[in-house]
């Protein structure tokens, strides 16, 4: 019988710590949205109107343990009347491979601004929404969220 | 098994604010997965979610691969009159799904 030779062909030790690495490589760089994406993402849905930090609430735990659906909700602190009403709820995220979640569309008939949806976290990052008042001023909310199972990486 | 999971309720007072909610059946496929030989699994995603009541659009969401599988979204809109609520995803292919509840609005 012949021994395996393990000059040659590396060990499924070796083999182990090559993939893990690979995956770890490819968890960094691979096209997830930067900073910087969030942030033009933010401005292009802003189109370039100066927004003000405030009205606007994320409601999302700070801490998730799946990050393939964590619950989110988001409402604006503002009349939703005709007279005076939230147009648009527009939801960011930090580090995903792209900047956009959502974009809610309301009116006056939604009686209010509260949307809830469940959304999908790839790690640890910043969240943001921003609304988009009836007098077309944009206000905001950031919050960070830590992720202990990531989304985007299973199977 | 339906499509959708939608919960409505069956009547209301004019004028008062309901929630109406709606789970969709759609993996939301983000297009950065790879299945078991891994290949890439293409992207397929609801793209556009509209609920229209009354004779109008009450609520419209654009969505992307972000938005978990299965969507949900929950939303408020006024009772107005007894009717229709119909519900409707649309994915990037422009397939869509309608679903129907009905309510009954008293004075």
């Amino acid at each position: 019988m012949a021994a395996v030779d393990h000059s040659t062909a590396p060990s499924r030790r070796v083999v182990l710590a090559m993939l893990s690495a690979t995956v770890a490589s490819l968890d960094a760089g691979s096209a997830r949205a930067e900073t910087a994406d969030m942030h033009a993402a933010i401005k292009a849905f802003a189109k370039g109107s100066p927004i003000t930090k405030g009205k606007v609430k994320i409601d999302i735990s700070p801490l998730i343990e799946n990050g393939n659906s964590a619950s989110m909700g988001v409402f604006v602190n503002h009349p939703q009347d005709a007279q005076a009403y939230v147009r648009k709820i527009a939801v960011f995220n930090e580090k995903n491979p792209q900047p956009e979640v959502a974009v809610f569309h309301l009116n006056p008939r939604s009686g209010t601004s509260r949307v809830d949806t469940r959304i999908r976290l790839a790690t640890t990052q910043q969240i943001a929404a921003v609304a988009e008042l009836s007098d077309g001023t944009f206000w905001s909310d950031q919050v960070e969220v830590i992720i202990t199972i990531a989304a985007c990486l299973e199977e | 098994m339906a499509k959708a999971l939608l919960k409505v309720p069956k009547t209301a007072r004019k004028g008062e604010i309901i929630t109406l909610s709606a789970m969709f059946s759609h993996q939301m496929e983000t297009g950065h997965r790879r299945d078991a030989e891994g290949q890439p699994v293409a992207r397929d995603i609801i793209s556009l979610f509209t609920c229209q009541y009354g004779g109008m659009e009450v609520f419209r969401a654009d969505l992307h691969p972000a938005i978990s599988a299965y969507p949900l979204m929950q939303f408020t809109t006024v009772a107005t009159v007894s009717g229709p609520i119909t519900f409707t995803w649309t994915d990037e292919a422009g397939k869509s799904w309608r679903e129907t509840a009905e309510i009954t609005v008293t004075a």
